[in-house]
């Protein structure tokens, strides 16, 4: 799960971790009040969850609170364009008001789960160079990122956080700030179940003051029961309509841009399918997992969902009876197919556990669709309807 | 021979008073497993179908010698019994739940250094040796005994290409499915390894996906130590950056973790990898046929 900058930050503040004076509106009327609080020039920033704010224009400076006003009025309701928003961009509803930094330097701080097999647990990153997508840096110029392993069965241990200071080339009368940072992050990161922390550029002035100039935090959704505190960040907006109705109702459904749709048992076999229908010389509409343990009422929902989506032309269903049996899908298929009036052409695999009654139902159906019995026969089949 | 599953394997199933764990457990004594005990904090005493239930693993252990173990509780629970179950010295552990936090599973493993028991899963459809019997929930009627041995992050695309293999008359000595969590117990490379070793197995199918290192940490283990052919597919290729495909590990992000960067490096090491995910079954036996 994502949260906006301003709610990472407010975690900070209960960590301890310095960020800049300032306040979130929802108003150009609030901007001018919080500007003039802060009595200096400001940064106002969007609220939305993709980067590359400041180049789609998310994130500018104003000088005055009269200032701060106007250029509220043109971020606050805007259309924010970024390359991880997609074409459609996202509408910014709030904006982030923080006083303007005299910059000495900007660095990079981070945690991830490092994956790989030596390692397999997180990992504290640090950079000096700041302001950059670690990504870009990693790939360039991978000497400048200075890692930690942290166990976490141990505690942090202040090494951890001298060897990243140290190694950012920090001031010695500094080294002890950063290093308690670095420590304050690294039990957010294990206390709140996150998956990324990040804090770039994290900052240090020209009076010799750190801060966290930007904030971002992303959870494990598997961590989210115990967390209610996280859960209530949940920003609705952010996400896909249909994703979220999915997730209601124990379906997995990420929409995507094709005109395919597909309902599929199994997360590997509903990426396959995808694959399938490409190779086919079709384009997914979606990625949607119904579960091991769907009921007819579950696959009606999935049903629902998948044809919601107005660029679908024509559906496949593909599944793999194991514990959930295909008549059980059949008579799902038939109930939603009838109740929603169902025009769309649809191509209908099923195999594996009582496949011959999950046919037979089908067959005795009124409801038009094609048979396949092969993976990529399904594929062919479905997008030869289009 | 098999791998990790065979004839002395004596399982206990924890969890086993619960619904998936009652009806796991009846279809794995269906397909021949040797399951000789339950576990449920409480309801030790008790029986399911004439097998004993524990309160406690280590009762299992004692007084009916289980060495492995089927782990059906809820997330929230599931650490605690990995963690019970080798403590216990249970020397295979296959955990199905999914949903459990990635940092309880870092925890766990940490445990599992220096030890000689082997943790499945979690979030894994289980392990299958046809012949011998199995933990966790793939299909019973999927199976032929054979000379193929897979693994798999995924569920249902194992059971097709199980099936598959199946259908074209080529048996499996061993079918591992090892989940598809960002962190998991035992990863490719050391299911890899020991069907290396294994005089059963003259070749592995791997299903892997996007996110992750585990497909790259692959090929480096089969280009270097592997002389059994090696035949591939990876889920995931229209997969867009950023979004959580079902499962939690299968994620691209920064741009790291694509189905094409898998494919190009299991290509460089040798591993024969199919495109289309209907090819993997005539795949292999066209190289078994050679």
């Amino acid at each position: 799960m994502k949260i906006h900058e301003y709610q990472a930050k407010r975690i900070f503040v209960e960590y301890g971790i310095p960020i800049p004076d300032g306040d979130v509106a929802d108003t150009p009327e609030e901007v001018r009040e919080i500007t003039s609080r802060i009595g200096k020039k400001v940064v106002i920033k969007a609220q939305i969850h993709a980067g590359g704010r400041g180049k789609g224009g998310g994130v500018k400076t104003a000088n005055s609170p009269q200032e701060a006003e106007k250029v509220a009025r043109e971020i606050i309701g805007m259309n924010l364009i970024t390359h991880q928003t997609g074409t459609e961009g996202k509408r910014v509803k709030r904006v982030l008001v923080e006083e303007a930094l005299d910059v000495e330097k900007e660095l990079y701080l981070g945690i991830v789960i490092d994956r790989s097999r030596d390692q397999e647990q997180p990992v504290i990153m640090a950079s000096e160079a700041g302001g950059m997508e670690i990504e870009e840096v990693a790939s360039k110029s991978p000497e400048k990122i200075i890692k930690v392993g942290a166990n976490p069965v141990g505690s942090f241990s202040s090494f951890q956080g001298r060897k990243l200071a140290y190694g950012l080339g920090m001031d010695k009368s500094i080294v002890s700030k950063a290093s308690k940072i670095i420590e304050m992050l690294y039990r957010i990161f294990m206390e709140k179940d996150a998956t990324l922390i990040e804090i770039n550029p994290f900052v240090l002035t020209r009076g010799g003051d750190l801060l966290a100039l930007d904030a971002k935090i992303n959870f494990d959704d598997d961590g989210l029961y115990r967390h209610p505190e996280i859960r209530e960040l949940r920003d609705l907006d952010e996400e896909e309509p249909l994703e979220i109705e999915a997730s209601n109702t124990g379906v997995n459904y990420i929409k995507l841009d094709g005109n395919v749709g597909c309902m599929v048992n199994g997360a590997g076999l509903a990426m396959a399918t995808m694959d399938l229908i490409k190779l086919a010389g079709g384009a997914p509409a979606n990625f949607l997992d119904v579960g091991g343990g769907a009921t007819a009422e579950r696959i009606e929902k999935a049903f629902r969902i998948l044809t919601s989506d107005k660029n679908v032309k024509a559906i496949l269903v593909n599944i793999f009876g194991g514990i959930l049996r295909c008549d059980r899908v059949a008579s799902g298929v038939i109930e939603a197919a009838s109740k929603m009036n169902l025009n769309l052409p649809m191509v209908v695999r099923l195999q594996g556990t009582n496949v011959e009654e999950g046919r037979k139902l089908l067959e005795g159906s009124n409801l038009k669709f094609e048979v396949a019995e092969g993976l990529f026969e399904a594929a062919q089949k479905v997008v030869a309807l289009l | 021979m098999s791998i990790l599953l065979n004839e002395q394997s004596r399982i206990v199933i924890q969890g086993i008073t619960g619904g998936e764990g009652s009806f796991h457990a009846r279809e794995a004594v269906a397909f021949g497993s040797k399951l000789v005990a339950g576990v449920t904090p409480g309801k030790g005493g008790t029986d399911l179908d004439g097998i004993p239930i524990y309160n406690r693993v280590i009762d299992a252990v004692e007084k009916e010698g289980a060495n492995a173990s089927g782990i059906y509780v809820p997330a929230s629970f599931a650490p605690d019994a990995i963690l019970e179950a080798l403590e216990a010295g249970i020397k295979l552990i296959v955990c199905m739940t999914e949903g459990i936090p990635a940092l309880e599973m870092v925890k766990v493993k940490k445990a599992f250094k220096g030890t000689d028991s082997c943790l499945i899963g979690p979030n894994c459809p289980g392990i299958t040796t046809p012949g011998v019997g199995k933990i966790g929930f793939m299909p019973n009627f999927i199976h032929k005994k054979g000379n193929v041995g897979v693994i798999s992050r995924s569920g249902t695309l194992t059971y097709e290409v199980i099936n598959m293999l199946t259908n074209l008359g080529i048996g499996q000595s061993t079918s591992v499915g090892i989940g598809g969590d960002p962190i998991v117990g035992s990863p490719f490379v050391d299911m890899l390894e020991l069907f290396e070793a294994d005089p059963e197995t003259s070749l592995v199918a791997i299903i892997g996906e996007i996110g992750g290192n585990a497909e790259e940490e692959a090929a480096e283990f089969v280009k270097n130590n592997m002389s059994k052919p090696v035949v591939g597919f990876i889920a995931g290729q229209t997969a867009p950056p950023g979004k959580r495909m079902g499962h939690a590990g299968a994620i691209i992000s920064g741009g790291k973790g694509t189905a094409a960067e898998k494919m190009k490096a299991w290509e460089d090491a040798g591993i024969n990898v199919v495109v289309n995910p209907a090819d993997i079954g005539k795949k292999i036996a066209s190289i078994l046929n050679k």
